[in-house]
């Protein structure tokens, strides 16, 4: 009987569609619209003037955007070498929304201006060497900068300055689909590592033999004191996933075979950050929403996101990072176990 | 050239039977609509995989029992798994990167316009031609069927990055999924090989006398340097598949060293995932402009002619396509900035890919100039073309940021990614087929597209690219990763809910309006209305052929060719435009040159 049904609703189905065919072709011929398809005066007058009211909307919308997705953006950096990254964003940013803002009208404004007309004439304009030269010069003056303000941010970011302070070592090793970090402890090394190694509460493959494992510590939540500087090292049991710490302009790839690393130093701590204007803001939107669909209130933590795809659950593969006091770290600190007490 | 004459005016008298005349053809124009139709049939696919996954992105929560009646078990309660997620932003993003914007772009346009543009019988092998799509058409069908494998078709992302890609036991997709989508790329490459091959050698042999190569309309400069691209870029991406196919059925260690996956401790060492990336990228950076060359080529021609006006800058033009060609092969790398690469070598890309927005600024103020003044005919073709210049500028412009390290390192992977690359290089790509199309038309099917169609079309388009794509770059600057399935998991981004709600649904209602394009299609192919020989009174040699097609082009001796091809409204002519086989009149200069 379902079949049958399911045969009837095809068959009307296609005669559906046939007969809109055949009303779309009768009133093509009452329009004339089957046989003059050349676009006409009337059709530039009105695509010209649709090209001008799309430019206004573009733009209106593009403000409209910047002022309602405000709020939803990530908060001020949390490190120090962020707010560097940040300062170039801000002047990139501005710089192209400059030329997004000359170039768009200019384009649909053309569109709408020289609008076809019969007998008008279009000027024979085959090139202008001048002009030419102004708009290869210019975007290369201006990329100059770019580049060399972009090459001194990167190359500051990546190359830290290695007369400051030591940094603290800490490796995050990712699997699939969870995160562990290892703190050097107090000889401030990490013991040897590797997948081999891996056996029952060992999950990190870190070989008991070698003298700086011992005092190494495995956790499952990452804290870091405010203004110390951090060096990750990061480690990958599987496949390659991405260590994506948003809130302090941090990223790198953990790849199998390959350590990486990344040093930084965390300059706000969490619970300062929960009191800023933003954050706060942010955080009310959020939990309003959560509140209409009935889920717990959200507080603002910095988090570890993996953004890397890994596998199935790649969307869900977080580790909460906690930025503390030095006194705050270390009570922490000490409650957690040495790897050489874990294994005994 | 009068024996090659004689020869091709016997051929269009031989009887042709159905197979040798739409089956295995040998003719150019018929194997320029088999790619079309092909291509237009894998986008129907790639389309309508985004919008199921959009379906899921806006409603996390909701079972869709469309779900369940297209993805069977991955779709259980109209839920769909993490895992069919996965398969579905893959298989649509290599659907349409390659089976839509390469093969279906540039093999329909290369195939129809190099010979008729050139002034050629046909391409310099007709049977090589033939290879080139049947091979397309088999690596379409193998895509097809490993959608339907059991363990699910690949599903680690369009760029494959091992080990994920190459370990079975990291995700399912990575069984016979993998290896069909190996068999496909693989077939996939040596048609593009063949084609691209077959490009160059009509482009520098079989040009009609007079047809200088700073005659050339730039369609061909566009196809002729992405044929070049093609040619030394994707070889590269096969020997990154072989060792991949090595790797993952042969037990070596190209890219796979110290790894334990889901409790089993693998035996390989010494390779390196990264080398993989290299070897991808180094095609995966050029296949961008294999992409998007061909769709300027287009717009060139159809801004020119339908502005009625020379193209602004010719040769400016033309260095701008080499020098973006060049460029395109130096800056791989910043696909890689945050994957432990040498921050030197990450300076070196910053440095080559941020160049490349000079030549690409003097292409869109060209452009834009080409207009100023012009008489505009505002045809379908004419409305995509400058679609295709915004959202190339728009796109474009997000680049300086994500090319920069400094910024990379945190947008790197999230949503403005996304929205920058489907901007700059899906939109402005898929803008110049459609221009390519309602352009082109008449010449392929000898009828008239309905243009009150075509606006419709073309307005529900654009608006809606928009609408999907520039929210997201906001999404991006919220710290949102790409290929999640759901960000649900994060109450960080719950704000980002509407968002997602909105651009859903403007990406459904931009695919249903692509519907309105495949009723014009094809029934304008049947049943519109008669073209006449030049319908856009067009100066490109395209336009001198009869309208019915025939073998070998053009009746008789092909026509000489006396100017290039953007002489629309040169004062002292008695018609705003002169065709390029036109002599020069006593007196003319000849521009251009």
């Amino acid at each position: 009987m379902e079949t049958v049904l399911k045969i009837v609703i095809g068959i009307l189905g296609v005669v559906a569609v046939w007969q809109a065919i055949r009303v779309f072709e009768i009133s093509a011929k009452i329009k004339g619209s089957d046989t003059d398809q050349d676009v006409n005066d009337k059709d530039n007058k009105t695509q010209g003037f649709l090209l001008a009211l799309f430019v206004v909307g573009l733009i209106g919308s593009f403000f409209w955007m910047v002022s309602a997705y405000a709020p939803m953006e990530l908060p001020k950096s949390a490190s120090v070498h962020g707010e560097d990254i940040d300062n170039l964003w801000d002047i990139s940013m501005g710089l192209i929304i400059i030329v997004f803002l000359i170039t768009q009208p200019l384009l649909f404004g053309f569109g709408y201006w020289f609008r076809g007309k019969k007998g008008r004439k279009a000027v024979f304009l085959e090139h202008d060497n001048k002009l030419e030269f102004i708009w290869t010069v210019v975007p290369a003056l201006v990329l100059a900068v770019l580049i060399i303000y972009g090459l001194t941010t990167w190359s500051e970011v990546m190359n830290p300055s290695k007369d400051g302070e030591e940094p603290m070592v800490v490796e995050i090793y990712s699997k699939q689909f969870g995160w562990t970090a290892r703190y050097a402890g107090a000889d401030n090394t990490l013991g040897y590592a590797n997948v081999q190694k891996i056996e029952g509460a060992n999950v990190l493959g870190v070989d008991s033999t070698d003298k700086f494992s011992a005092d190494d510590v495995v956790v499952t939540e990452l804290h870091l004191p405010v203004g110390k500087p951090v060096l990750l090292k990061f480690r990958s049991q599987d496949v390659i996933h991405s260590a994506y710490l948003p809130h302090f302009r941090v990223q790198m790839n953990c790849v199998p075979g390959t350590p990486t690393h990344f040093q930084f130093v965390p300059s706000v701590t969490t619970a300062d950050m929960r009191l800023d204007e933003h954050v706060i803001t942010k955080t009310n939107n959020i939990n309003e929403i959560r509140k209409a669909k009935g889920d717990d209130p959200y507080e603002f933590d910095y988090l570890l996101l993996c953004n890397k795809i890994c596998g199935s659950a790649h969307y869900n593969m977080q580790l909460k990072v906690v930025v503390e006091t030095q006194e705050e770290y270390d009570n922490w600190m000490k409650d957690q176990r040495a790897f050489a007490t874990l294994t005994k | 050239m009068a024996a090659e004459d004689s020869h091709e005016d016997g051929h269009h008298h031989h009887e042709e039977t159905f197979i040798s005349k739409y089956v295995f053809s040998l003719d150019h124009k018929m194997i320029s609509k088999q790619f079309l139709v092909t291509g237009m049939i894998m986008g129907i696919i790639g389309v309508s995989m985004s919008l199921l996954f959009r379906l899921q992105l806006a409603w996390p929560e909701k079972e869709w029992p469309i779900f369940e009646a297209l993805l069977g078990k991955w779709g259980v309660d109209g839920v769909m798994s993490p895992e069919m997620y996965l398969a579905l932003v893959t298989i649509h993003g290599t659907i349409m990167v390659f089976f839509v914007l390469t093969a279906g772009l540039s093999g329909t346009f290369s195939n129809l316009l190099i010979p008729l543009q050139i002034g050629a019988r046909d391409m310099a092998s007709g049977f090589i031609n033939m290879l080139s799509y049947w091979f397309f058409f088999a690596s379409s069908v193998v895509m097809i069927m490993s959608l339907f494998v059991e363990s699910g078709p690949a599903s680690a992302g369009w760029t494959i990055y091992p080990p994920l890609s190459a370990l079975p036991q990291a995700m399912p997709g990575s069984g016979m999924g993998m290896t069909l989508w190996l068999v496909s790329m693989s077939l996939f490459i040596v048609s593009s090989l063949l084609g691209a091959l077959n490009y160059i050698v009509t482009v520098l042999n079989l040009r009609t006398k007079g047809m200088s190569m700073t005659r050339l309309p730039l369609t061909i400069w566009a196809f002729f340097v992405t044929a070049i691209l093609g040619v030394l870029s994707f070889p590269v991406l096969f020997s990154a598949a072989l060792l991949l196919i090595f790797d993952r059925s042969f037990g070596t260690s190209f890219y796979l060293s110290d790894i334990m996956v889901s409790g089993e401790l693998l035996s390989n060492a010494g390779g390196s995932p990264i080398l993989f990336q290299h070897l991808f990228w180094f095609l995966g950076h050029p296949e961008v402009y294999i992409i998007l060359l061909p769709a300027l080529g287009i717009t060139s021609e159809v801004i020119s002619t339908n502005a009625r006006k020379p193209i602004f800058g010719y040769r400016a033009m033309v260095g701008s396509i080499l020098a973006i060609a060049f460029l395109s092969f130096i800056v791989w790398g910043h696909h890689m900035f945050i994957t432990g690469m040498n921050p030197f070598l990450g300076s070196v890309f910053t440095f080559t890919t941020l160049l490349i927005a000079i030549p690409s600024a003097v292409k869109a103020f060209n452009y834009i100039t080409t207009l100023w003044k012009g008489n505009l005919r505002l045809t379908p073709a004419m409305l995509f073309s400058i679609g295709l210049v915004s959202t190339f500028i728009t796109g474009g412009l997000t680049g300086l940021i994500l090319g920069d390290s400094a910024l990379d390192i945190n947008v790197h992977d999230t949503y403005f990614v996304v929205a920058h690359f489907h901007i700059v290089m899906g939109l402005s790509a898929i803008f110049g087929m459609f221009a390519g199309v309602y352009h082109w038309f008449p010449k392929m099917y000898g009828r008239r597209m309905f243009k009150g169609l075509g606006y419709a079309h073309f307005w529900l388009t654009f608006v809606c690219a928009y609408g999907v794509f520039f929210p997201m770059h906001f999404m991006g600057m919220a710290g949102l990763p790409r290929r999640y399935y759901t960000n649900t998991s994060f109450p960080m981004f719950d704000d980002l809910a509407d968002i997602n709600v909105l651009i859903s649904v403007f990406a459904i209602v931009g695919g249903i309006a692509q519907l309105i394009f495949l009723f014009n299609f094809f029934y304008s192919a049947v049943r519109g209305q008669k073209s006449t020989r030049n319908p856009w009174r067009s100066n490109t040699m395209e336009w001198t052929t009869p309208v019915e097609h025939i073998h070998g082009n053009w009746p008789g001796e092909i026509p000489e060719v006396h100017r290039w091809a953007y002489d629309y409204s040169k004062p002292g002519a008695d018609d705003d435009f002169i065709s390029q086989i036109e002599p020069l009149k006593e007196g003319e200069v000849e521009t251009g040159h």
